[in-house]
C-alpha cells in the first residue's frame, strides 16, 4: 500500500509536468493569436514572442478578445484533473498504509499542501474565477514542490511519537495544511500580479520590457490577478486562524500551556500578522495593489520559513515532524 | 481597522470621532488630538502590525531564555562579541522585551481608538432604516425595469415580502432594503475578541501558576509551593489559590519502537483532591493531563532511577534509595550522582552514568543503544572524604563538590549490571539493586484560559462573518405607468449596489430580479 502511494505520487507529478507543458503551449499559442490580431488592428510590425505552435494563426479583424481554449489548453486542464485524481489516490493510500491521517511528517504534509493548492486552482478555474493561462505558472511550483517533497523530505510510513497521539492531529494539521496550500497558491498569484503590474507600467511608460517581465504579456489583467489572490487569502486566513487556535488548544493539553512562543508558534504568529496586514493593506489608500501584493509575498515567505526552516534548522517542540 | 476592501469605508471609519467642544479647548488640545488621530489611523495600525511581525522574527530564530536558557548560554559563549549587543536589545527575551510590549500595546490602543467610534457608527447604522431611494436607478451599478398589472401598493408590499433576509422598509414610493449588516458586526466582533484575548493572556500571566516536580516511582507529591523543584508563579499569584491535591506515582511505563523512537508514555498515578478524599487511579499521558479543579497535571518528561544500596565497612546499610539520573542523550544514557554522608567514617560519593541498553566500545566507554531498559548497567567512579553537605550551604543533589574528595581506586570506573556489587578497598560496598523510573510533572493553573478560548471563538466567528457576508443595497420603486407603458399599469424599477465584493453582484442581482418578477409578474404585451 505504501509502495502504491509512492508510485501514484510519482505518476501524478509526471502528469502535472505534462499539464504544465500543455498550459505553456496553450498560452504561447493564445499570445501569438492575440499578437497577430493586435497587429492586424493597428497595422504594425508584429513581434512574435516565444513562437508557439500557432504563429501563423488566422488573422481576425474582430476587436482583440480572449481567444477560445485551444486543444493544448483543454488537454492541459484534463491532465491536471487526472494528476489531481492520482494525487488524491496517493494521499489516501498513504493514510491506509500508515493506519492514521496522512499528514504525520514533512513529506506527507508537503504532498497534502500541494494537493490543496491544485484543488484551489482547479476550483477557481472551473468556476471561472481564474484564467486557465495561469496553469503553467501554478503547475511549475507544484511540480518542483512535490519533487522536493518526494526526494529530500521523503519519509517511510511509520507510527507517530506520543506527542502526536491526539485527535487534534486531524483538526489542527488538517486546517494548517489546507491554509498552507491555499496560501502558497496565493503567493504565486501575488507574484504574477506583480509581474503583470510591472509589465503594464513599463508598457504604459513606453519603456523596453526584458525577461522575466515579458512573461507578464501572457497573464490575465492585473486587477483580476489581484482579486484572485484576495479570494484565496480570504478563504485561507480564517482557516489559518482556526489552525493556530486548534494548535493552541492541543498545546494546552499536551505541553501544559496554550502559547509559549515555540519557534513554530512564533512563525505562525508572524505569518498570521502579515496576512492580517495584507487584508488591511488592501483596504488602505496608498497600500492597495503593489504594496499589498508584496505583503502577500512576504507572508507566503514567512509561511515557508514557518514550515521548512523551523522544522529543519531550529530546535523546538515541533521538531518531530 | 477594517477588513472591507472598500476604500471609502476604510478611510472614513478608521479616523477618530468628530471633534466636539469649545474652540479654545480645541486649540489647546490640538497636538494631542492630532497625535491621537494619527495613532488610530489605518496607516499607523498597518505600520504597527508590520513592526509586530518584524519584532517577532528574532524570537523565531534566536534561542530564547523563556524556552531554553541552556541554549541561550551556549549561543552567548559561541558569539562573544555579538551576543552582548543582542542581549542588551533583549533579543534573547523578545516576548518579554519592553519594546515588543510597546509595539503591541500601541497597536491595541490604536485598535481600541478605532473600534469605539466604529461600534458607535455601526450601532447607529443598525437602528437607522436603509437610505432613501436615489432618483435615477440607471446610474446604479445594477438596475431593471418592467411594467406590471398589479397596483402600486401591492407591488410594494409584495416586493417587501419577497425580500426575505433583507432589512426592507417602505420609504415613500419605494422599498429600501439592505442586507449584510453582519459583515461589520463580525468585523467588530473579531477586533473586540482580539482585545479580550489579550485580557485573557494578561490574566493568566498575572494570576496563573506553573510548577514542575520530579516524582520517582513509589513516591508522591502534594501540591504546595515548597514541594516543587521549579516554580513560575504569576506576578499577582497568591499561594492560597493553589488547588489542594496530592498524588502518588505507582508506575511509569514507556514503550519504544525498534528504532528507539518513543511510542507511548503512561504515568499511572493515584490522586485525591484533598487529604481525606479516597485515592482514585488515573493514567497521565502526554495528551491527557489530570484535571483536579482549576489545576491540571501534565506529564513532561521521564528518566531512570536505579536503586542503589551502600553498605559501610561494618556491613550495615548506609544508603538505600532510588537515585534519579538525568538523561543526556536520546538513548537515555543518564548521569547519576550518589551522596552517602552517613557511613560512620569518611563520607562517600559516587558519580557515573546509567545506561538502559548497555554497550561498550573498544576503548571501554559505555553507551546506550536503546532507550528501553533491556540490559541496564550503572558505571560508577567512587569518592571518599568530605561532601561539604554539613556546612549548611544548600547544594544541588545532582552536583558534587569534589574539593575535599579523593577518588577511590584511582578514579577507575566500575560497571555494575543489575544485582552486582563493587566492594571498595576500605571494605564498604555499593550494589546496583534494580532499575526504577521517574517522571516530571507540571502543575498548571491559568485563570485566563477560559476567556482566551471564548475570545478565540469570537475571533474565528467574527473573521468568517467579516470576510464572507456581503453587504448589498436594493431599492424597489413602483409608480403608476404613463402612456408608454400602458395606462392603469404600474412601472416597477429595481436598483442595487454592492458595498463589498462587487464581482459577484451582477449574478446575485439577476437572480433577485428574477425572483421579484415571479411575485410581481410583468404585464402581458398588449394584443392589438
Amino acid at each position: 500500500m505504501a509502495h502504491l502511494s509512492d508510485s501514484l505520487l510519482f505518476v501524478a507529478v509526471v502528469v502535472y509536468a505534462l499539464a504544465m507543458l500543455g498550459f505553456a503551449g496553450d498560452s504561447a499559442s493564445r499570445r501569438a493569436r492575440r499578437t497577430t490580431t493586435a497587429a492586424a488592428a493597428v497595422n504594425q510590425r508584429v513581434l512574435v514572442g516565444a513562437g508557439g505552435p500557432a504563429v501563423d494563426a488566422p488573422v481576425v479583424t474582430a476587436p482583440p478578445a480572449e481567444p477560445p481554449a485551444g486543444l493544448a489548453g483543454r488537454l492541459a486542464l484534463g491532465l491536471t484533473l487526472v494528476g489531481w485524481v492520482l494525487h488524491v489516490g496517493s494521499v489516501v493510500t498513504r493514510g491506509f498504509a500508515a493506519h492514521r491521517v496522512p499528514w504525520g511528517n514533512m513529506y506527507e504534509f508537503s504532498s497534502v499542501a500541494a494537493l490543496v493548492a491544485v484543488t484551489c486552482f482547479l476550483v477557481l478555474v472551473l468556476r471561472g474565477r481564474v484564467d486557465r493561462s495561469l496553469g503553467a505558472f501554478v503547475m511549475l511550483p507544484v511540480v518542483l514542490y512535490l519533487g522536493l517533497a518526494g526526494t529530500v523530505l521523503y519519509t517511510r510510513v511509520g507510527p507517530l511519537v506520543p506527542a502526536l497521539h491526539s485527535y487534534w492531529i486531524k483538526i489542527h494539521v488538517a486546517a494548517a495544511v489546507t491554509a498552507s496550500g491555499a496560501f502558497l497558491l496565493s503567493g504565486v498569484l501575488a507574484l504574477l500580479f506583480l509581474l503583470r503590474n510591472r509589465y503594464d507600467e513599463r508598457v504604459a511608460a513606453g519603456r523596453s520590457v526584458a525577461f522575466p517581465v515579458t512573461l507578464g504579456r501572457s497573464l490575465p489583467p492585473a486587477s483580476s490577478l489581484d482579486r484572485s489572490a484576495y479570494v484565496v487569502i480570504a478563504f485561507a486566513f480564517p482557516v489559518w486562524t482556526f489552525a493556530i487556535i486548534a494548535g493552541a488548544i492541543w498545546a494546552e493539553s499536551a505541553w501544559g500551556r496554550y502559547w509559549g512562543w515555540d519557534p513554530k508558534e512564533t512563525w505562525s504568529f508572524i505569518t498570521w500578522v502579515l496576512y492580517a496586514g495584507y487584508l488591511h493593506a488592501r483596504a488602505t489608500a496608498g497600500w492597495k495593489g503593489r504594496k499589498a501584493a508584496w505583503v502577500a509575498v512576504a507572508a507566503a515567505g514567512a509561511l515557508i520559513v514557518d514550515y521548512y526552516v523551523v522544522n529543519i534548522f531550529v530546535v523546538g517542540l515541533h521538531s518531530y515532524a | 481597522m477594517t477588513t472591507t476592501p472598500e476604500l471609502g469605508d476604510a478611510v472614513r471609519l478608521s479616523t477618530a470621532p468628530e471633534p466636539v467642544g469649545p474652540v479654545r479647548q480645541r486649540q489647546l488640545l490640538a497636538p494631542v488630538r492630532r497625535t491621537w488621530r494619527q495613532l488610530t489611523s489605518m496607516r499607523t495600525a498597518l505600520l504597527l502590525l508590520f513592526l509586530l511581525a518584524l519584532g517577532a522574527v528574532p524570537g523565531g530564530f534566536l534561542p530564547q531564555r523563556s524556552l531554553n536558557p541552556v541554549r541561550v548560554n551556549e549561543y552567548i559563549a559561541k558569539h562573544p562579541t555579538l551576543a552582548p549587543v543582542l542581549d542588551r536589545l533583549s533579543l534573547f527575551d523578545v516576548f518579554a522585551a519592553p519594546w515588543f510590549a510597546a509595539v503591541y500595546l500601541l497597536l491595541f490602543i490604536s485598535l481600541v481608538g478605532c473600534l469605539v467610534p466604529r461600534i458607535r457608527l455601526h450601532a447607529r447604522a443598525l437602528r437607522k432604516p436603509p437610505p432613501l431611494a436615489p432618483g435615477n436607478f440607471r446610474r446604479l451599478p445594477a438596475s431593471a425595469r418592467w411594467a406590471t398589472d398589479l397596483p402600486v401598493e401591492e407591488v410594494l408590499t409584495t416586493s417587501r415580502r419577497t425580500l426575505r433576509g433583507w432589512r426592507a422598509v417602505r420609504r415613500g414610493t419605494a422599498v429600501s432594503a439592505e442586507r449584510g449588516y453582519l459583515r461589520e458586526t463580525g468585523n467588530l466582533l473579531f477586533h473586540v475578541s482580539l482585545v479580550l484575548l489579550l485580557v485573557g493572556i494578561a490574566q493568566g500571566a498575572f494570576y496563573g501558576f506553573k510548577g514542575t516536580v520530579l516524582v520517582k516511582e513509589g513516591s508522591g507529591f502534594a501540591n504546595a509551593i515548597l514541594n516543587f523543584d521549579d516554580i513560575h508563579p504569576g506576578r499577582r499569584f497568591d499561594e492560597s489559590r493553589l488547588v489542594p491535591l496530592h498524588f502518588q506515582l505507582d508506575d511509569f511505563a514507556a514503550t519504544y519502537g525498534a528504532d528507539g523512537k518513543a511510542r507511548t508514555f503512561d504515568a499511572h498515578v493515584r490522586y485525591a483532591p484533598d487529604a481525606d478524599a479516597p485515592m482514585r487511579p488515573y493514567d497521565i499521558r502526554v495528551n491527557s493531563p489530570l484535571h483536579v479543579g482549576a489545576a491540571k497535571v501534565y506529564l513532561l518528561g521521564h528518566g531512570y532511577a536505579p536503586r542503589v544500596v551502600v553498605h559501610d565497612k561494618d556491613g550495615s546499610v548506609a544508603f538505600d534509595a532510588t537515585v534519579p539520573c538525568l538523561p543526556q542523550d536520546t538513548k537515555f544514557l543518564s548521569s547519576c550522582t550518589i551522596k552517602v554522608p552517613d557511613t560512620g567514617g569518611e563520607q562517600l560519593a559516587f558519580q557515573g552514568v546509567f545506561t538502559p541498553t548497555t554497550v561498550q566500545n573498544a576503548t571501554g566507554n559505555v553507551a546506550s543503544a536503546h532507550p528501553a531498559a533491556q540490559s541496564p548497567a550503572l558505571t560508577l567512579v567512587g569518592f571518599r572524604g568530605d561532601l561539604g553537605v554539613d556546612a549548611g550551604i544548600p547544594g544541588s543533589v545532582y552536583d558534587l563538590d569534589r574539593r575535599r574528595l579523593t577518588p577511590v581506586d584511582g578514579g577507575r570506573p566500575h560497571l555494575l549490571a543489575t544485582g552486582q556489587t563493587w566492594t571498595l578497598p576500605n571494605g564498604a560496598s555499593v550494589t546496583f539493586a534494580r532499575t526504577t523510573e521517574w517522571a516530571t510533572f507540571q502543575v498548571t493553573q491559568d485563570p485566563g484560559k477560559g476567556l482566551a478560548l471564548a475570545a478565540s471563538v469570537g475571533i474565528v466567528l467574527g473573521l468568517c462573518l467579516s470576510l464572507f457576508v456581503r453587504r448589498r443595497r436594493l431599492w424597489v420603486r413602483a409608480v403608476p405607468a404613463g402612456d408608454d407603458d400602458g395606462p392603469g399599469r404600474t412601472v416597477v424599477e429595481v436598483g442595487g449596489l454592492a458595498r463589498t465584493d462587487p464581482d459577484a453582484f451582477a449574478a446575485e442581482f439577476d437572480e433577485l430580479v428574477a425572483r421579484l418578477r415571479e411575485t410581481v409578474p410583468p404585464a402581458q404585451p398588449d394584443q392589438e
